[in-house]
This record gives C-alpha cells, sequence and structure tokens, in this order.
C-alpha cells in the first residue's frame, strides 16, 4: 500500500514529497508531505497531533532512512518515549543510534524575565546545532506555541516565528509544526500565517459518548490531496487514517468455492457454496438464527483445516460454545486445536477506530481464512452510519486484500427487513442471506433466502430453516394456493394431502372390487344361462328319443297286434315308420 | 574557548563573601547587540554586587552545544546561576528594573 501511493504521488505531481509511513496519510496527501517545507498540524488537545508528528519522524528514521529532531516544547525526553513506546517506537534507541535528537525546551510562563530587545538566536542554535549532529532530514516542533506562554513581546515572537520557518526552508528540512487548534481560527496563534504549504487539522469527536478522531487535509499547496474528513486512529502500530474514497478496488478474485456447513445452503448457492475471500452479510431478526449460520460455517472452515477468527460483539466465547453445544455444534474442541478463535469486546468499550485497530491487529496475528463479526450492526453502532459504513468499506477492502473470507450478522430492527443502513451496506456484500420470522398458527418459523449471491447461479426459493439438537437443515416450505406455509402448518399441509391421497387410493381399489365382483357375478350368469341351454338341448334329444321309441313301440306293438291278430303281412308299416321315424332324427 | 578570556571581567579583590553570585551571558557573536547587554550588565553588577560577582560569557556562535543544558531559546540571555535559585532574564538588559527584578538585585547592597 505504501509503495503504491508513493509511487503514485509522484506520479501525479512534481512537488517532492516526503512519505510519512502513517498507514493511508500518504494515499490521501498522494505521496506525504511537501518535502522540505514545513507542515501544520493542529487540532485540539489530546487529538494525537504529538503521536502523529512522532510517527512522522520515526518512521523516518526506521523505513526511509531520514534521520530527525524533535523539538519539544510540553513534553520531556522521558515522557516522550514513554509516549510513543505505546505505538511500538522504541524512540530511546533511535536516539541512542543517533537517529534521531530530542531535545526538550523548557518553558516556564512567568519564569523569563524580559529587559530590552532580543531575538530568539538561542532556539536557532539549539535546532541547528541537533540537525547538523545527526544530519536530520526531518524536524519536528511540538508545540511551538509554547512560546507564546513564555515570552511576552509578541511582535519580537512573530517576527522570529516568521524568520524560524524562512529558516527552516532554507536549511531543507521537512518540518511538522503541531500547534493547538484556536476557537475562529485554525491554532490560537494564528501559525497558519507563517506555514502556508501544508496544513493539517485534527479533530476528536464524540458522537454519543464515542469518542472518534478525525483528520483532515485543510490546505496543500501545489498539490491534489483528499479534502474529505477522514476518521483516523491510534493502534499498537501507530496511527492509520482510513481513506475510504482513495482505496483501489483491485482485489485479487478467486474462484474457489467453500461449503457454508449446510449441504442444502450450498445447494441453493449453486451447489457449492460461497466465493473464497468473498464478503457475505446475514441479515435477520432477533432469533432467526444468525449466529447459529455463522457458528455452523466456522466449523466447516476448521474441518477442512482453516483457521476461523470469530468476533463477538454480544455474547462472550463461553456462551457461545455452550449455546452451540445444544445443537450439536461442538467449537470447544476446535477452539482448543487453536482453529477457532474469538475475540469478544462489547462495542461500546471504545470507539471504532479503537476497535478497527484491534481487529486488524487480531487478523494480522492470527492469519485466519475466515472472518465472522457476530454482530456487525452493533458494532456500527458504536459510530454514525457513515462512520460505520467507512469501518466496514476499510475492513472488507483488508480482509480482501488478504483473501480472507469474511460474514457479517446484521441484526434488523423487525419490522422493515431492510432497514436503511443494511441496504447501504450491502452493496458493498458479495451474498446476502436474509433470516425471517414466519409468524401464523400461533408459532413462529424461521426461513431464509438468498438475496444475493454475485457471481453465481443461486435458488430464488425460500427455504424453512430448521433448528434441532441435531443440528440445522433446510427443507422446502410449502408453497400452494393459501400462500407459504411453514412449520406445523407445512407438516399439516403435507399429510392432509398424504390422507387425501391414500383416500383416493382406497376408493379405487374399492371400485375396482366391486367391478370385479360385478365382472365375476356376470360370468356366473352366463355359465349358468350356457348350462341351462345345454340342459334344454339335452332335453330336446331326450324328447325326441322318447318320441322315437314310443313310435317304435307303438309300432312293435301294432305289429305284435296284428301278428296277434293276424294281420295282412303285406300291410306292414314297419319299414315306412321307420323312415319317418329317420326323419325326424 | 575564547568566551573564557572574559571571565572575571570585573576586577578587586576577593571581599568575604567571595563569589557568591554567578552569572552567565549567552550570546551570539561578538555583535553591538552582544556588547550593549554585557555592558548593561556589568553596570547593574557593579552597582549592586561590586566584588561579589562573576561573569562567564558564553558566545553560542561557538559552543552551540551549551544552549541546551541552560534552555536558551533568546539572545542574549543572562542566568543567575548562584546563588539558587536559577533565574533568567532575557534582551539587551536595556530596561535596568527589569534586570534587577529578574535577577532578584532589589533587596541587595
Amino acid at each position: 500500500m505504501k509503495t503504491k501511493a508513493t509511487k503514485s504521488g509522484s506520479q501525479a505531481v512534481r512537488l517532492p514529497k516526503c512519505p510519512t509511513g502513517i498507514q493511508g496519510l500518504d494515499e490521501i496527501t498522494r505521496g506525504g508531505l511537501p518535502r522540505g517545507r514545513p507542515t501544520l498540524v493542529c487540532g485540539g488537545a489530546g487529538c494525537g497531533k504529538t503521536l502523529l508528528a512522532a510517527e512522522f519522524l520515526v518512521r523516518g528514521a526506521v523505513q526511509y532512512g531520514e534521520p530527525g529532531v524533535l523539538m519539544a516544547f510540553e513534553e520531556t525526553e522521558a515522557e516522550l518515549v514513554a509516549n510513543v513506546a505505546s505505538l511500538g517506537f522504541d524512540l530511546a534507541g533511535l536516539v541512542r543510534r543517533k537517529r534521531i535528537v530530542v531535545d526538550y525546551v523548557h518553558i516556564e510562563p512567568g519564569e523569563i524575565h524580559e529587559s530590552g530587545e532580543y531575538d530568539l538566536e538561542g532556539l536557532f542554535v539549539r535546532l541547528n546545532h541537533a540537525i547538523d549532529s545527526v544530519g536530520a532530514k526531518r524536524v519536528v516542533l511540538d508545540t511551538l506555541e509554547a512560546l507564546f506562554a513564555g515570552l511576552s513581546n509578541e511582535a519580537i515572537l512573530r517576527s522570529e516565528l516568521r524568520r524560524l520557518f524562512r529558516w527552516l526552508k532554507a536549511k531543507g528540512v521537512t518540518a511538522v509544526i503541531t500547534a493547538e487548534r484556536g476557537r475562529d481560527q485554525l491554532t490560537r496563534h494564528g501559525l497558519e500565517e507563517y506555514v502556508s504549504d501544508c496544513v493539517i487539522l485534527l479533530d476528536h469527536r464524540v458522537n454519543d459518548q464515542i469518542a472518534t478522531r478525525h483528520l483532515r487535509v485543510v490546505k496543500y499547496r501545489g498539490s491534489l490531496h483528499g479534502t474529505n474528513e477522514f476518521p483516523f486512529l491510534i493502534g499498537a502500530a501507530g496511527l492509520s487514517v482510513l481513506p475510504i474514497t482513495s482505496l483501489a478496488l483491485n482485489h485479487k478474485v478467486s474462484v474457489d468455492r467453500i461449503a457454508t456447513g449446510i449441504p442444502r445452503l450450498d445447494a441453493m448457492l449453486g451447489g457449492l457454496g460461497f466465493f473464497r475471500g468473498s464478503s457475505i452479510l446475514l441479515t435477520g431478526t432477533p432469533g432467526t438464527g444468525k449466529t447459529i449460520i455463522a457458528a455452523n460455517f466456522a466449523q466447516a472452515a476448521c474441518r477442512r483445516g482453516e483457521r476461523v477468527l470469530f468476533f463477538s460483539f454480544e455474547e462472550s466465547p463461553n456462551q457461545i460454545t455452550r449455546n452451540m453445544q445444544s445443537i450439536g455444534l461442538r467449537l470447544v474442541p476446535l477452539v482448543k486445536k487453536g482453529l477457532l478463535r474469538f475475540h469478544s469486546a462489547r462495542p461500546s468499550l471504545y470507539g471504532l477506530e479503537m476497535h478497527l485497530a484491534t481487529m486488524f491487529a487480531e487478523i494480522a496475528e492470527f492469519q485466519p481464512a475466515v472472518v465472522i463479526m457476530d454482530p456487525i450492526t452493533s458494532l456500527m453502532d458504536a459510530g454514525t452510519t457513515s462512520e460505520g459504513k467507512g469501518m466496514v468499506t476499510r475492513l472488507i477492502d483488508y480482509l480482501k486484500a488478504g483473501q480472507v473470507t469474511s460474514l457479517f450478522t446484521s441484526l434488523t430492527q423487525g419490522g422493515h427487513v431492510l432497514q436503511q443502513s443494511e441496504a447501504a451496506m450491502s452493496s458493498l456484500m458479495d451474498s446476502w442471506l436474509l433470516l425471517q420470522d414466519f409468524e401464523g398458527n400461533g408459532e413462529r418459523n424461521r426461513v431464509l433466502y438468498v438475496l444475493k449471491a454475485r457471481g453465481m447461479a443461486h435458488s430464488n426459493q425460500i427455504r424453512e430453516f430448521l433448528i434441532s439438537d441435531r443440528g440445522v437443515d433446510l427443507v422446502d416450505a410449502y408453497i400452494g394456493t393459501s400462500g407459504v406455509l411453514t412449520g406445523s402448518a407445512r407438516a399439516a399441509q403435507t399429510a392432509r394431502e398424504k390422507a387425501e391421497a391414500l383416500a383416493s387410493q382406497q376408493e379405487a381399489a374399492r371400485r375396482k372390487r366391486e367391478i370385479e365382483r360385478t365382472r365375476m357375478a356376470l360370468e356366473r350368469q352366463i355359465s349358468a344361462l350356457r348350462s341351462e341351454h345345454d340342459a334344454s338341448a339335452e332335453e330336446l334329444r331326450q324328447i325326441d328319443q322318447q318320441v322315437g321309441m314310443q313310435t317304435r313301440l307303438l309300432k312293435t306293438e301294432r305289429s305284435e297286434l296284428g301278428r296277434l291278430r293276424q294281420a295282412d303281412v303285406s300291410v306292414a308299416p314297419g319299414p315306412r315308420a321307420g323312415a319317418r321315424n329317420g326323419r325326424i332324427h | 574557548m575564547g568566551p573564557k578570556a572574559k571571565r572575571r571581567r570585573p576586577p578587586g579583590p576577593k571581599r568575604i563573601s567571595g563569589d557568591r553570585w554567578q552569572l552567565r551571558l549567552y550570546v551570539m557573536d561578538e555583535t553591538p547587540k552582544s556588547q550593549t547587554a554585557l555592558e548593561n550588565l556589568k553596570r547593574v553588577c557593579e552597582s549592586r554586587l561590586k566584588g561579589r560577582y562573576r561573569i562567564r560569557v558564553i558566545d553560542l556562535l561557538k559552543q552551540p552545544q551549551l544552549a541546551r543544558g541552560d534552555q536558551i531559546l533568546a539572545t542574549p540571555t543572562v542566568v543567575r546561576r548562584l546563588p539558587t535559585p536559577i533565574r533568567t532574564v532575557i534582551g539587551n538588559l536595556s530596561d535596568i528594573d527589569t534586570v534587577l527584578v529578574g535577577l532578584d538585585l532589589r533587596a541587595g547592597a
């Protein structure tokens, strides 16, 4: 980031610049402070003037090989060493190695008596001697205005200050002069009148009882510069200005996909889950299971052997692990294995700047593959909306630069699901899952939508989100004529459908049996008729037979009678009757 | 090391009290302004501390490293090293009353 800033600065303008090495400041000033000229840093008490100036010197000596002189009017060398040690700067060591000279100028108001004319050659001599003794390229005067308290002849003082700044320019050193903020001008004693090349204003404001520092480049002669007010923070590694508007969008992107830990959710996301290094927003009303999804995601990452850093702003680590245990998510072993780390802090503990600094430090130290913020909204409440958005932007940029996947949960206040702050934040996010409550039938049920998932096919359907002691699952919600049904309504509907299906099945079987029965009856009728038919045919045959017999018998009887009666043999009708019989047959 | 030659400029035999007053005059170069300051200082001392004082003139042009020790900001500056506490008067010392107040010589002889 630093090299990039330096490069673009030298390309954009011809004015030679002196990089401060302060994170973000070189980006705003496009390369640093004007080289060989004085810069005025003004601000109220406790807004970080001295630390900014000290970091400029220390980084100059350590990173850019430029020795420096710190002329302190308010703090002794020992105090300064102790103060900057909190930023991890070894001022004492640099003094020992002759990279930095610290000269404490003690001025006790009222102790100096003035008699007649004088000049400030004494100060010049000291400064000159200090600069020459280490070959200093950078000079800090902190805070020159102490002179106004010690010396009463303002006419002399002002002309000498004018001379001092001319002298500093002639000397070719890049100087930072700090000054106290005035009521209706930039500085209490109008120092901006003398230092006109570059003026930086620091400010420490309290919003909703939480203080945030801001930095603004009021003036930078001969150079382009960011004119906005930028929040900055004083962290364990020095100052860090958050130049949101100057951050370039050129992250490396990954096509690698990572599972969410919930198979059905992966399925909704084109079957593969999220992109590695993407930012994910999980919004939902209270109790919709945001933390649970986050914990699942964390567990899935740990199972892949990746490190996960879990920032919790509402629950303590023990509380989270206990709660997740109840749904079968065992996080404690992952913590013990060193794959999962929790960092819990109350949002109101300190300002956004400090939170951001702490988070950066934690991330830099733990080197996680996945970072979870639960919930980001309570952290954003620690600042104004724009500050919060700025912080999230900065955070996402930082994480994306390192290909770290980030999951932010966001609490919506019920009612309107798409709150304005979320809409603002969501534009920074690559994927957005929405968890919602469905109320009805005297119960609340959780549902999940994928609102957006950049760069992948994803389901547009609602899913019911079930939490049981065996974990979480997504099931299809019932979507029918009466709308979306969830929970017991969905179960009831399913049961009803099942019963109806069963009933119609039974009905069909019954009808089938009935028809079968009718058919069998008909069959029986047919065979009865046939046998009747057969029987009548038999009867007919028998009748015929009978008739034949009777005829024959009759003939026989007649011929017998005739024989008996000695009838004419020649008139025997036997053969005729036989022929007749044969015809009948 | 030239300025050392200037010390003990005020002549005179030692008094009973000895060198009770030690004064340092810091100047920048041997300019008329520096000279005026030294003359003014000597005049005050002679009138009030005759024989009981010693003035050391330090030219910061030649010894810039000495400016830090006595917290010198302005030139010319007179520093009363003894008697303690240390007191400082700056300027060409043209205003005698301020010099007397500054060096706390009002009650003196």
